[in-house]
């Protein structure tokens, strides 16, 4: 097993370092530059070849990586945008990003697991028929669509700001209310992010519920005259839910990653719009950095993943 | 059974906590504060006037730092703001004399001084300075402070524009001499001397100001000013309309929605840009000064302004705003004649001898690629008409668009184009020798390589007159040659339209300090000019 662990995190490390040079390859030579998308003519050509060289632009690609790497180490990583440290500006939106996620990770599974549940035990009536349309559905809308329906639904419906972390007026508010408001502000978001994973997960549950129930000891316990509940929710419910456990993994990445399209939509201070904004900026410092972070997050969510599946079910080892 | 009600708590939470949610929304506190919520697209970069380049920080900006003088509300002369006053000494090397205010302090207490104006001035010729500000100042021989409160610049050779520059807000030596620049957290925690003093700044989401109250023009009426970063301009227009944001910059097809509602006061007038379509003059099919000008004659710009601009834009006729002093109201554009525009192609040489809808000269058929950036709907819409109004007059256009930075590199600095749709984004001052003068044809932004010596003669003329009267004659020449030359057609100047609530009012004094409130107005230098008297009175806007 020791020897395992470290053959993988080698592999990672490997990994890593690839994903790193690949990416600042095609980020670096991609059109455009951090300096000359202006076209101002009270702005000589001369101060932006003066600009190129302050940012070391000039230097040649390989230079420009190492100087990146060891920036980003010593942390003098400063963002060419607004000359603030790259940790700082990643530092301060990745709890916004994490809030959000972890909001919407809790509405998928509280609603997710209950409903597949709920589905595979009424099998074809006409409750599972419409939870299959209601999930299909919840799957094919696009979500920044069903955002804006929502938003113009509010708006119309209770004329009461949904945009933001919070509202901008709260010099009147008590306590409560304030709580009151972020949690509004929360609540729309994270439920359209939910949306699409509410559907899969209950169809997940749905399959890997409806696959242990044919199993023999299901058979066996009905048999030998056990309650029905007792067999649905003891014994065929837990290993029903082994392979959903192994999803935890994979969904670190996706905690942190952020997504560019709700942050924008709904004005949420995360990382996806910092990640979105520093590539139309072409501010490689940024961008480089939490490209690096995804998929260092997503090498530990693959390592994490295979390690719960080693741990939930006894028959698989690693050698 | 213990695991059923397990499972099925959570959803019932949800529902309960959405449902006090829903509640708590729908009884909407109430609430009013003297304040002014402004919406921006991006989130500002950097506070620190030197070194900002976006619209955000520049506004945020522009209420916390004071510049030496400013435009007056008709964008002609200059009023004094950090300085009380200044002379300019005429001559082969003229110099402009600045006596600063005194008694003026920095938001930390400290006095601001000569020092500071030097201080601001060296920074911006600092070559390690991140800034693009530098352009402005290349013409500068030396600043000296000569005591306190008086600050010299002289200059290598007259340059009226220069004195335009000197709006540029003042940074506080005191707290900046000892860091970078480029990356000090100054930059994100900003002391001016302006109207507004900083609060806070939360990423991506706010910028809040409050009223300084040692202000030396008097304390404003606001209390506070935010900025909040909105990303995306539908939802602006939905904040607007749930009152989370007091004054935003409509879309023209946002328009007819916002002036049906009763609570805004809509504002329109040009902005200081305009849209062209640029021909190559190095290109034969368009050296003729004919086929530019029947150019000009076929394209319907009205149309493209009634159906691009939703109308909310002007036909002009040369290369500055409508609305102010330097634009010639004598020359007019040109108009719509499709049957003017077949006699000059005509008389150029372009007709249609093989019958095939396409004019021809010398055998050539008349064909030319147009292009512009994409990701600009706008610019796209023009092309397409353009392209369709030319095919009428028998002319082949093909449309393309490329992605900026491509489109600018591979073309437009490669001077490898035919014709281009593209725009200029202009200053208060006319001196637009950096876009026309024939001296800016090999690296600078005259790419379309237009040469008109008596127009060089006046473009150097204009940058060396002081006199705002002398000037007005020399650009209102220069209009009218490049009126008759076309080297652009000139589309159109698009009209800024903004909404504001209706609870905001000017809170105007008399000699004998009596208040009275006016109606907010619409300087020609926008609608924020007199932004320090803005109040909100009591009893007004309480309803939510």
């Amino acid at each position: 097993m020791a020897q395992y662990l470290i053959r993988r995190l080698l592999y990672t490390f490997i990994t890593l370092v690839g994903i790193s040079v690949i990416s600042w390859i095609i980020i670096t030579q991609a059109p455009g530059s951090p300096i000359a998308i202006t076209m101002d003519p009270k702005v000589s050509p001369k101060i932006v070849e003066q600009m190129e060289k302050n940012y070391d632009l000039d230097k040649p690609i390989y230079q420009q990586y190492f100087l990146w790497l060891k920036r980003l180490f010593t942390g003098n990583l400063y963002s060419f945008k607004d000359g603030r440290p790259v940790l700082d500006k990643i530092g301060e939106r990745i709890w916004n990003t994490l809030l959000l996620n972890l909001v919407s990770i809790l509405i998928i599974f509280s609603l997710a697991i209950p409903l597949g549940i709920f589905s595979a035990r009424r099998q074809y009536t006409f409750l599972d028929n419409l939870g299959t349309f209601g999930a299909y559905l919840g799957i094919s809308i696009p979500g920044f669509w069903l955002a804006y329906l929502l938003i113009l639904g509010t708006v119309k419906l209770f004329g009461y700001p949904v945009l933001g972390m919070r509202s901008f007026v709260t010099e009147d508010l008590s306590s409560l209310e304030i709580v009151m408001d972020r949690l509004w502000h929360l609540m729309l978001p994270s439920i359209i992010l939910a949306i699409g994973g509410i559907a899969a997960l209950s169809r997940y549950t749905r399959s890997s519920m409806l696959e242990v129930i044919r199993q023999d000891y299901v058979r066996t316990a009905k048999a030998k005259g056990l309650p029905e509940e007792t067999v649905y929710y003891k014994h065929a419910l837990r290993n029903a839910l082994l392979p959903i456990v192994t999803l935890f993994g994979f969904l670190i990445p996706g905690l942190i990653g952020g997504s560019i399209i709700m942050e924008t939509v709904f004005a949420w201070p995360g990382i996806g719009r910092l990640a979105y904004q520093a590539v139309l900026a072409r501010d490689y410092p940024v961008v480089m950095t939490i490209n690096t972070i995804s998929a260092v997050l997503v090498l530990i969510g693959n390592f994490i993943a295979d390690m719960l599946y080693a741990i939930v079910d006894p028959r698989i080892r690693y050698q | 059974m213990k695991i059923k009600t397990f499972l099925f708590i959570p959803p019932v939470l949800f529902l309960i906590i959405l449902g006090v949610n829903l509640l708590f929304v729908s009884y909407r506190p109430p609430q009013r504060v003297n304040q002014l919520i402004m919406s921006s697209i991006g989130d500002a970069s950097f506070l620190n006037p030197i070194l900002a380049q976006d619209s955000a920080s520049s506004e945020i900006n522009s209420l916390v730092y004071n510049g030496l003088i400013k435009y007056d509300r008709n964008l002609q002369n200059f009023v004094g703001v950090l300085a009380e006053s200044w002379k300019v000494e005429d001559g082969k090397e003229p110099r402009i004399i600045f006596s600063l205010r005194k008694g003026v302090r920095w938001h930390d207490g400290k006095e601001f001084t000569a020092h500071d104006v030097k201080f601001t001035y060296d920074k911006i010729m600092d070559e390690k300075t991140n800034t693009v500000r530098r352009s402005d100042y290349e013409l500068v021989k030396g600043a000296e402070v000569l005591d306190p409160y008086t600050f010299r610049v002289t200059y290598k050779q007259p340059f009226s524009p220069g004195l335009g520059t000197w709006s540029m807000g003042i940074i506080p030596k005191h707290l900046l001499e000892k860091e970078d620049i480029n990356t000090t957290s100054f930059n994100r925690k900003p002391v001016g001397t302006g109207p507004f003093r900083f609060v806070e700044w939360v990423t991506d989401e706010k910028i809040v100001v409050e009223a300084n109250p040692q202000y030396f023009e008097g304390k404003p009426g606001l209390d506070r000013i935010i900025y909040r970063i909105i990303p995306e301009t539908s939802l602006s227009e939905m904040e607007l309309l749930t009152k989370g944001v007091d004054y935003y910059g409509v879309l023209p097809h946002q328009y007819r929605r916002m002036s049906e509602v009763s609570f805004l006061k809509i504002y329109s007038q040009p902005v200081f840009s305009y849209s062209y379509l640029g021909y190559n003059l190095n290109n034969p099919l368009f050296q003729d000064k004919k086929v530019r000008q029947a150019f000009s004659h076929a394209i319907n710009r009205e149309e493209l302004v009634q159906y691009v601009l939703y109308g909310f834009g002007a036909v002009i006729s040369g290369p500055f705003p409508s609305h102010l002093w330097y634009y010639n109201p004598n020359v007019k554009p040109v108009p719509y004649d499709l049957q003017k525009a077949r006699q000059l192609l005509s008389e150029a040489g372009w007709k249609d001898r093989d019958g095939d809808g396409i004019l021809d000269k010398d055998g050539k058929p008349f064909r030319f690629k147009l292009i512009t950036n994409s990701g600009n709907d706008i610019r796209r819409d023009v092309g397409v008409l353009v392209q369709r109004q030319l095919r009428e007059l028998g002319v082949d256009v093909t449309f393309e668009t490329y992605e900026w930075s491509i489109f600018l590199k591979n073309f437009i600095n490669a001077r490898h184009f035919d014709a281009c749709i593209l725009g200029w984004g202009l200053s208060p001052d006319p001196d637009d020798y950096m876009i026309w003068h024939s001296s800016q044809i090999e690296k600078g932004f005259n790419f379309i390589s237009y040469r008109n010596p008596e127009a060089d003669r006046l473009w150097e003329e204009g940058r060396k007159e002081y006199d705002v009267e002398k000037r007005k004659q020399i650009y209102w020449r220069i209009h009218e040659l490049i009126a008759e030359d076309q080297p652009y057609t000139f589309l159109y100047m698009p009209l800024g339209i903004s909404a504001l609530q209706r609870n905001f009012f000017l809170m105007e004094r008399d000699e004998k300090g009596k208040e009275a409130l006016q109606e907010i107005r619409l300087e020609k230098a926008g609608l924020m000019y007199d932004l320090i008297k803005w109040t909100v009175p009591k009893g007004i806007g309480l309803e939510r």
